[in-house]
């Protein structure tokens, strides 16, 4: 009975929560098919399709007028890179401040945190500066370049908290195998790491997706935007918005990412657990 | 250790990497030379800038001591864009604390439809920020907003009348009169700005918060929920005594990164209501953009930023100190 009343109760609490999260993107999905003489008017229902809807117009404008898919690259591209050296430069550092750095590693890992606060509004006019003076404007390098320095140290600290929770007989194990180190950490500890390696991954990816700031000062050559500042430099032009398109646009990577941390989600919460609350 | 690592014969190199604050060095230094180098140097150059008066493209200026600090001060719309950032922040994470407490502890229960209903309930977080801040224009959109229609149209045609404005008017929250043909104008007028602004963060941040939680939930031992068991706590009895406690250090870390989010952020703002109306909703990030680059004022703008900085300091090492102690004791 009782189990039958709180599994009643998730549902209550659930479904509103996921109606109302989850309602942008139904809106994105209707508005995207609209026509405009449909959308632009303010008789008809809006939750119904009028005149001229449903169209693939918008999709196909999105596609064959814009330069789309040359920004879903470029995020890819970017974000690809940007989390490969995230995790060159936090993996180690993260075990280090974890296992062998002692008690001052536990305040420079806080202190690592604590750059990630340091809002972009203080860094980006320096950081155009440099990027203008070394010829990297218009360049996805110079992206490359600076995205890490929110991604660092924010994995960092996740992952010295997670490697405080492995276990430190598997690496006195094989070092008292004779195996050195490096090796240890090479072949015993970054393979059972696979839950903090993900959570890094997601997190950084995230990050990079969400940034709007340094995409917009560094990037204004077409051909070389990442999705954000792409889709909403071209599609929308002084105080006209192509709402379809841009609801199109949001909604194309939206979908497939959401997929993609829903299946990671429980090693995902696996590395956390370790990372932060330790 | 060191005695073990001179045991064995090999390459003094080698022996070098086994002594455990070498190694410590070798491998958190790269990481300590790229932030100095990208954060560090960058942090400095702005400090230098905020005590100049330069001005935009150049990055050289006149000593003016502190006057960048004062000047922006002295300016109320400086005041109105601290005392923003601070509104947003603080109520954007109340409700991002209570939705996402509810939710996690409502998906920890193995109840069908839990993937589907997991996935709609992470779907803004996989959004990028730049563009479902875009859709949040349109569903607030002057003319066309669905909230306004649902809001002053007859939601039951046919059946009885049924118009949800007239149960806000009833309701006592000082919403104000919402006239069907005069509807809420969310990003045009001053107060429903600021929560327009609010509700966005609250979106966004939530399913992440939600994350946080599970993970939270995760790491209690099993022990603990068979003990409560046997002891007959159930809902809330169960949630209030035995949760809800062993939840405050996950919660702790969840505001730590809602709070960092939300007040380092400035694409919500600048895209929704670019800080507007009357600047009546500028934030800290917004107006140091506004000051720095669109004024071409950059010391000034330099100055707004840092206002920033010692207070989210505060706050993080306050929090990362309180989830800690809690875990301890």
């Amino acid at each position: 009975m009782i189990e039958r009343r709180e599994k009643l109760m998730s549902y209550l609490v659930l479904g509103p929560f996921a109606i109302v999260l989850a309602f942008p993107f139904y809106w994105m999905l209707w508005t995207s098919f609209k026509s405009d003489i449909d959308l632009y008017n303010v008789n008809d229902v809006p939750f119904k399709f009028g005149k001229g809807s449903p169209t693939l117009r918008n999709y196909a404008f999105l596609f064959h007028h814009t330069q789309y898919l040359t920004w879903v690259k470029n995020t890819v591209v970017v974000g690809a890179i940007v989390v490969l050296i995230t995790l060159v430069l936090a993996l180690p550092a993260g075990y280090a401040l974890a296992r062998l750095a002692g008690r001052w590693g536990q305040n420079l890992g806080v202190g690592i945190f604590l750059t990630y606060l340091v809002p972009p509004t203080l860094l980006f006019l320096p950081m155009s500066w440099v990027i203008a003076h070394i010829g990297l404007q218009d360049r996805l390098l110079s992206l490359i370049i600076v995205f890490p320095s929110f991604t660092v140290p924010f994995s960092t600290w996740l992952l010295m908290g997670f490697f405080k929770t492995i276990p430190a007989e598997l690496e006195d194990a094989a070092l008292v195998d004779g195996a050195s180190r490096l090796r240890t950490l090479l072949y015993v500890i970054f393979p059972i790491s696979v839950p903090g390696i993900l959570t890094v991954v997601i997190f950084s990816f995230s990050l990079v997706l969400n940034d709007f700031v340094y995409a917009l000062a560094f990037i204004t050559t077409s051909n070389a935007k990442t999705i954000s500042t792409g889709v909403s430099t071209v599609l929308i032009r002084g105080d006209v918005f192509f709402w379809q398109g841009l609801m199109a646009a949001t909604l194309l990577p939206t979908i497939p990412l959401a997929l993609l941390y829903n299946m990671f989600l429980n090693r995902f919460i696996a590395g956390f657990t370790g990372g932060a609350f330790r | 250790m060191v005695a073990v690592a001179q045991a064995r014969p090999r390459s003094r190199w080698r022996d070098l990497l086994e002594e455990r604050r070498l190694l410590a060095a070798v491998l958190i230094g790269p990481a300590v030379l790229f932030i100095l180098a990208l954060v560090g140097g960058p942090l400095l150059l702005s400090i230098y800038l905020s005590l100049t008066d330069a001005t935009g493209g150049t990055l050289r200026g006149h000593w003016v001591g502190l006057d960048n600090f004062t000047n922006a001060w002295a300016d109320p719309n400086f005041r109105r864009a601290l005392r923003n950032t601070i509104l947003f922040t603080v109520v954007s994470q109340a409700v991002v604390l209570v939705c996402a407490g509810l939710i996690a502890h409502a998906l920890t229960r193995p109840v069908r439809g839990r993937w589907i209903l997991r996935f709609l309930i992470l779907l803004p977080w996989a959004a990028p920020v730049p563009l479902s801040t875009i859709a949040w224009k349109w569903i607030y959109d002057s003319l066309f907003s669905v909230v306004n229609w649902t809001l002053v149209h007859d939601i039951f045609p046919g059946g009885h009348a049924l118009y949800l404005y007239k149960v806000v008017n009833w309701l006592p929250f000082p919403f104000g009169d919402i006239q069907p043909f005069n509807p809420p104008q969310w990003l045009g007028d001053q107060t429903l700005a600021l929560a327009a602004v609010i509700s966005v963060h609250a979106w966004r941040i939530i399913p992440f918060a939600v994350v946080i939680f599970l993970a939270g939930l995760a790491s209690i031992p099993t022990e603990v929920e068979d003990a409560a068991k046997i002891d007959g706590a159930v809902g809330f009895r169960k949630f209030w005594y035995v949760t809800l406690p062993l939840q405050l250090p996950i919660a702790t870390v969840a505001v730590l990164f809602g709070v960092v989010f939300t007040a380092t952020d400035m694409t919500v703002v600048y895209i929704l209501t670019g800080g507007g109306p009357f600047n009546s909703s500028q934030m800290l990030t917004t107006w140091a953009y506004q000051t720095g680059i669109n004024s071409g004022n950059l010391g000034e703008g330099a100055a707004v930023s840092l206002y920033l900085l010692p207070l989210l300091l505060v706050v993080a090492v306050l929090m990362l100190r309180f989830a800690r102690k809690v875990e301890v004791s």
